[in-house]
């Protein structure tokens, strides 16, 4: 047993958590009852899980990161993915077949190559407006010293005229991105995976790894880590915080975005209200990881993805929000730092 | 010409004044402690002059330019650096990277790649790296494990960090707020000694301390505040032996 529970500890170690042998316990009790659970389990739902579970990390993970930074809860999360999720569909609607880029269906896939287009171009557009957004109203209500549930409630504004900005170009209905009904893989333990998931999860493991290496190895992923453990010392340090605030939003935006058009793939639907719905499993997994705890997110992520999948082989499926956030609430109640909490300040 | 000149200084939190009118300031080369009872102003003072609390009236000026009413991270630009009493490390970063963001400002650049590690313009004069090797140097408990979490450290190495993350501009001068508190005996001497060797090497320092006596005797001059107000201005020594400074301000 002492050795892979050493070699854990070296990883909790290299990614920031606190690793007490009490934590230990609980992580191997859980993790038994876990996998104790499994032969109850349809295993296509753990699968499925998992794929929502990315999903939900790459928002979850810039939700965590504007909070660690700004210090505040940021409501529009949701509807940044939402935009996200409607700018590609304007570029691949509208503006690639202006000039004759047309198709779906690439490979085993559902979507065609302008998708692929598409994608970095609303991300870097959604990036963008989220740094715009924080000139026009955060940064005001920073300057003037307001409390941090005052900006909370502002982003709750934002969100609203976010989604009604959507309601009012494309109406509320059903929209998709052009695409080809495509065969499932089907694997041992009646696990049926969509190429689409494959492709949604190889975007998103990208996307955290790259994540990770901006936070760890450059100067302004360090000055960012900095700005988050102590603000009033940053300032002192002469780290520049305005240029530190700009990039948070703009990786937060743009992990938001690409959340927001995979779950529109995954899916295979846009509405105006998508990313707003998503809002409860990305503060639970949030909340689950330790607020402002951009690795803690990702491994709360995957436990509510995995989770209020599994639930829907007892639980009516119109229930999922509901499990996600009675986790949430169940951990509030245990643990209010999250899992990896007592690691910070 | 003072290095740094504080004149009339009013500053305060809110509706509370805190500093109402204090004049100081520090030569060249100079150590200078200020003492005084729980909340006469000290760390206040030491705010305002960083930036952090707003300078209400009365001017702050370093080396001939006014910098009261400067961004914090302007005022590191000129060459003042501090370090806080308490939260003066970043916890969840390592020793290394502390070190690293107290020389942002040297490893400035105005493009992209900043983002890109090991790229972006930095010219001989301004290699950060060499002057991490300093700091190993002068704290040599550092030096040991520089991957190890600043957070994870003792009271005494957080200390040294503190003051290392501070020097690594290579400051004019620098601003302690109680270098000692928390500490061990051992750990004090040892931290006044290092900020002795600080001073010997040109930089002139600015303290505020609750360990009066130890502060004022390697100091050349000291001020004493009181509710706000400057009470006393003398040398260290002087102060030392005014029978009334010692009796009301180091304990008998």
């Amino acid at each position: 047993m002492g050795r892979p529970v050493s070699a854990l500890q070296e990883i909790a170690r290299r990614v920031g958590l606190a690793w007490t042998p009490g934590y230990t316990s609980v992580a191997i009790v859980v993790v038994a009852v876990a996998v104790g659970f499994l032969p109850f389990v349809k295993m296509g739902l753990v699968v499925n899980g998992v794929f929502l579970g990315a999903i939900i990390a790459l928002g979850a993970v810039g939700l965590t990161l504007v909070y660690g930074i700004l210090n505040f809860a940021n409501i529009a999360h949701g509807d940044y993915m939402t935009m996200g999720a409607y700018a590609a569909l304007f570029i691949v609607g509208y503006l690639l077949p202006k000039i004759g880029i047309e198709g779906s269906g690439l490979g085993p896939f559902t979507f065609g190559y302008p998708l692929l287009i598409a994608l970095p171009i609303a991300v870097a557009a959604i990036a963008a407006g989220a740094i715009v957004v924080d000139m026009v109203v955060y940064r005001r209500l920073r300057d003037r010293g307001v409390n941090t549930v005052v900006v909370s409630m502002a982003s709750l504004g934002v969100a609203i005229a976010l989604r009604g900005l959507v309601q009012i170009i494309w109406g509320g209905d059903i929209e998709r991105y052009p695409r080809e009904t495509r065969q499932v893989f089907h694997l041992p333990m009646e696990v049926r995976v969509p190429p689409d998931a494959i492709f949604i999860t190889i975007v998103a493991i990208m996307l955290v790894v790259s994540l990770y290496l901006v936070l760890d190895r450059t100067r302004m992923g360090k000055a960012m880590r900095a700005t988050a453990d102590n603000p009033d010392l940053a300032l002192v340090s002469g780290i520049d915080t305005g240029s530190v605030v700009r990039w948070t939003w703009g990786m937060g935006a743009a992990l938001a975005a690409t959340a927001g058009i995979l779950l529109a793939v995954y899916q295979a639907h846009l509405l105006p209200i998508m990313g707003w719905k998503f809002l409860i499993p990305l503060f639970a997994a949030v909340v689950l990881g330790g607020i402002g705890n951009p690795y803690g997110a990702l491994v709360g992520a995957f436990v509510i993805g995995v989770t209020s999948e599994v639930s829907t082989q007892w639980i009516n499926p119109s229930y999922k929000p509901a499990v996600a956030f009675a986790i949430m609430i169940a951990m509030l109640l245990v643990r209010p730092r999250g899992i990896f909490g007592g690691g910070r300040n | 010409m003072a290095l740094l000149k504080a004149t009339d200084v009013v500053a305060g939190y809110g509706q509370t004044e805190i500093l109402r009118g204090v004049s100081i300031f520090v030569d060249q080369g100079e150590v200078v402690t200020i003492i005084g009872p729980n909340g006469c102003g000290k760390s206040t003072l030491m705010k305002a002059i960083v930036g952090l609390v707003r300078v209400r009236t009365g001017s702050v000026t370093f080396q001939g330019t006014d910098i009261s009413g400067y961004a914090p991270e302007r005022i590191v630009r000129t060459g003042l650096c501090y370090v806080p009493q308490t939260n003066n490390i970043f916890p969840s970063l390592t020793i290394r990277e502390n070190l690293e963001m107290g020389a942002f400002v040297r490893t400035e650049t105005r493009t992209l790649a900043g983002l890109i590690p090991g790229m972006g313009r930095r010219s001989q004069k301004d290699d950060y790296r060499g002057r991490i090797g300093q700091m190993f140097d002068l704290f040599p408990d550092l030096a040991a494990h520089p991957g190890r979490k600043a957070g994870s450290l003792s009271g005494g190495q957080r200390q040294m960090l503190a003051i290392a993350r501070a020097l690594m501009l290579d400051p004019v001068m620098l601003l302690l707020d109680e270098p000692s508190a928390g500490l061990s005996p051992t750990m004090m001497q040892t931290v006044f000694a290092r900020i002795r060797e600080i001073n010997e090497s040109g930089v002139a320092l600015l303290l505020v301390e609750q360990n009066a006596r130890d502060a004022l005797a390697m100091s050349d001059r000291g001020y004493i505040l009181v509710a706000g107000e400057k009470r006393l201005e003398d040398t260290g020594k002087d102060l030392l032996n005014n029978p009334e400074v010692a009796s009301l301000y180091l304990g008998g």
